[in-house]
């Protein structure tokens, strides 16, 4: 059983509040915030239970070669990873200039001349002339997965777009603004209001990656008022890597406020046998105190976090290398988010009511730092 | 402690050390002396460079402040601070010039400023072409676009900038912090690419039809012509050729200066540092740009490996850690519950901890020439003038006055000291 449509309904965004599918998913961030990590792990919650998903690379970074642990994508859809009940993540890292080839034969039915002029460093040159023509290719191959038809269906239940960074993402999907100044008419603009169509359409999302420090949070609420003027439907905000807190309570809010000490630590220490006394308690309180204060600076962004409006999941810190079981672990917890938002909108739960309830928070997380 | 043994093998600088040479433990890392660098009269630039998201702008902006307090007058050249590092410097406004930062109590000065970089364009612009053609470069919609917008722009103007900040003689030591590319090798080779481009045959060609001969119009050309204007439209072709055309006295001119920036670079007086998170990913990025230094005869200071998280106590390790929180919990003494929490972020600092040293030491295997230097992560974001100072003397401070004696090369002592 295929099962795209149990995500029917998945928030929508500001364009259109009408709860639809959404098929097309744009995973943007910081760089450094893991972003790569997210789409991928994005592409596995959406695959569980059968689904047919294509993740898409645009930076040629080979980051999701990496991650799947298998050699360097080629141009062309790969198997990369199963998920359970059949279902399957497909990969594709655009390569621009084969891009504009297929462009050009489809088109125009000038591949070969195409390959003359790769030869003559002309490709190189036209995707440097006009900064955003790299974009349209790309965002042309996007829509492209997304909508191709197979038998009457489509051929992917989702399309999972590892984006560039929340600093170029608006300019990045809105390439209509730039190509309408550059190219004012011409197939180019044709084609862009086309992708245009579809990237502002309620099948899409575009998915905001943040860690709970100060600049990436900055810069995804710069990046949502970007977004939200060019109309472009915004997802959920996804908090990577957040630390879960081990002390206690009440310990946590002793140690952030500075008020720990090895005389806290040392008659349990004792009374255990451990050697080092109170050398040992002073330096475990002095974690003890950076650990908590690290987690309260964090907890404190998420209020910030919140006030961005947005649904939104928080991912753990997976301490180690990132492997592919690390990937499904992440990916459980989305495919939870996803599960959950679905049935807010089937419930009919209006925007600004969950808005209301606030983001989704680990129990530890509520009031007791504050 | 290790830190001042010698590497074995001695390796030729920039290259690495032979096959054959049977390693039975892992090299030591020499330590980076940064006080000493930005101290020295002779330094007069310091770039600093990295993948993005490492941590560059904070560790530029420390240094500067640090060869400030050392009694130089600094400026540092930032690309994109976060928003509140850059209100704690004063730079709420972008005007392209150096702006003075109260810095009480210094010996020196700390001037900072942002780059923007279509102003740098413009201001080439303006200063090599009349002012009748450099409005109409400057009204062109291609330019514009070009300006702001190509990739390259920001690194080939963060050049452009160094060099006049350089020229104007006015700074003992200027600080270059790059700008946030995906690649740290993309500020060396940007300029490059956009000066080829600019001066390059391609632009030339479609100039051709507006000067006098079709000498270039080669067949080839033609069909080019033709497809481009197809794909991005005829007005496109119109506003390049009318801008080629207004440019023209400039050209070769962007090649040169690039070319005399770039060779800046090379001489006596720079030193670059290249800074990393103890991250895979951030490592690669910063093994490549070592590589690519030695290979064009650039000077290194060294790494600084930003954002580790030493421990206050190396006496437990983790899993002795673990065992004990769990013998403080069934002691159920007063405070167990504390302690043994204690115990489990002990724990959980040393894997990380280990970990970070396990990066650092296959970066120093297979660059052992480089020296090093660790700077502990703070606990929240560093925005204002304190949090500098902190950093800087992590930065700049005697590489074995640390709480636990672990000298600052490393993480974790090393395990035979």
């Amino acid at each position: 059983m295929r099962r795209a449509a149990s995500f029917r309904g998945f928030y929508a965004g500001t364009v259109s509040p009408d709860p639809s599918l959404v098929r097309c998913h744009v995973v943007t961030g910081k760089g450094g915030t893991g972003k790569t990590t997210v789409a991928a792990a994005l592409s596995l919650a959406l695959a569980a239970d059968g689904g047919s998903v294509l993740l898409i690379e645009t930076e040629g970074r080979q980051g999701i070669a990496q991650l799947f642990d298998t050699p360097p994508l080629p141009y062309e859809e790969r198997r990369v990873a199963v998920a359970r009940g059949g279902g399957e993540v497909k990969a594709l890292a655009i390569d621009v200039e084969e891009a504009l080839l297929d462009y050009l034969d489809m088109f125009y039915n000038l591949r070969r001349a195409g390959r003359a002029l790769r030869k003559m460093g002309a490709i190189d040159f036209a995707t440097s002339i006009a900064p955003g023509l790299r974009d349209v290719l790309i965002t042309g191959k996007i829509k492209e997965a997304v909508t191709r038809r197979h038998d009457g269906r489509p051929v992917y239940d989702a399309v999972v777009v590892d984006a560039p960074p929340t600093g170029r993402i608006t300019r990045f999907l809105g390439v209509t603004a730039e190509m309408a100044q550059l190219a004012r008419s011409g197939p180019i603009k044709t084609q862009s209001d086309g992708v245009m169509a579809v990237l502002r359409s309620p099948q899409t999302a575009v998915h905001l990656v943040t860690l709970l420090e100060d600049m990436p949070v900055q810069e995804t609420a710069d990046a949502m008022a970007e977004l939200t003027a060019a109309q472009l439907p915004i997802g959920s905000v996804v908090v990577n890597m957040a630390a879960e807190p081990i002390l206690p309570v009440d310990g946590l809010e002793q140690a952030a406020a500075g008020r720990l000490t090895g005389t806290d630590l040392s008659p349990a220490l004792t009374a255990a046998h451990l050697p080092g006394g109170d050398g040992l308690a002073d330096a475990l309180a002095a974690e003890v105190v950076e650990h908590a204060q690290r987690w309260a600076a964090q907890d404190a962004l998420r209020d910030d976090v919140e006030k961005l409006g947005r649904p939104t999941v928080e991912l753990p810190h997976l301490t180690g290398s990132m492997d592919l079981g690390c990937l499904f672990e992440l990916a459980g917890r989305l495919e939870e988010h996803l599960r959950d938002e679905v049935e807010r909108a089937d419930r009919g739960v209006s925007i600004g009511a969950r808005n209301e309830r606030g983001a989704e928070r680990p129990a530890a997380a509520s009031g007791d730092v504050a | 402690m290790t830190a001042a043994e010698p590497v074995t093998g001695e390796p030729a600088p920039g290259r690495r050390p032979a096959r054959s040479t049977t390693r039975t433990t892992t090299p030591t890392a020499t330590p980076l002396d940064l006080a000493a660098r930005i101290a020295d009269p002779e330094t007069r630039i310091v770039v600093c460079c990295g993948a993005g998201g490492v941590g560059k702008t904070t560790t530029s902006a420390a240094l500067a402040l640090a060869a400030a307090e050392a009694g130089r007058t600094v400026v540092v050249l930032t690309i994109d601070p976060a928003r509140r590092l850059a209100q704690s410097l004063g730079l709420e406004e972008l005007d392209n010039e150096p702006r003075r930062v109260e810095v009480p109590e210094a010996d020196g000065e700390l001037h900072a400023m942002m780059l923007d970089m279509k102003r740098t364009f413009d201001d080439i612009v303006a200063a090599h072409s009349t002012p009748e053609r450099a409005e109409q470069i400057l009204a062109n919609p291609f330019y514009q676009s070009l300006s702001s917008s190509f990739a390259g722009t920001q690194e080939y103007m963060a050049m452009e900038k160094l060099g006049q900040l350089r020229a104007s003689d006015q700074w003992d030591l200027i600080i270059v912090d790059t700008p946030p590319s995906r690649s740290a090798l993309d500020f060396l080779d940007a300029p490059n690419k956009m000066s080829r481009f600019l001066d390059g045959t391609m632009i030339r060609l479609l100039m051709a039809p507006s000067r006098a001969g079709f000498r270039f119009a080669s067949a080839g050309f033609m069909l080019f012509s033709r497809i481009v204007s197809k794909i991005l439209g005829g007005q496109l072709l119109r506003d390049i050729s009318a801008f080629v055309s207004a440019l023209d006295t400039m050209f070769g001119g962007f090649r040169e200066r690039a070319t005399a920036t770039y060779e800046l670079l090379r001489r006596p007086g720079t030193w670059f540092v290249v800074v990393a998170t103890p991250e895979p990913d951030a490592l690669r990025e910063a093994s490549y740009f070592v590589d690519r230094l030695s290979s064009e005869g650039m000077p290194l200071a060294g790494l600084v490996l930003n954002r580790t998280h030493p421990p206050a106590t190396t006496a437990l390790s983790a899993t002795r850690a673990e065992g004990a929180a769990e013998e403080v919990q069934e002691s159920r003494a007063d405070g167990a519950d504390l302690a043994a929490a204690a115990l489990r972020v002990h724990a959980e600092r040393m894997q990380l901890a280990t970990r970070e040293q396990h990066l650092a030491d296959r970066f120093t295997s297979a660059h052992p020439e480089v020296a090093v230097r660790t700077v502990p992560a703070a606990a929240g974001d560093v925005h204002d003038l304190d949090g500098l100072r902190v950093m800087g003397e992590a930065l700049t401070g005697p590489d074995a006055d640390t709480p636990t004696g672990t000298p600052r090369t490393r993480v974790l002592p090393a395990r035979r000291g």
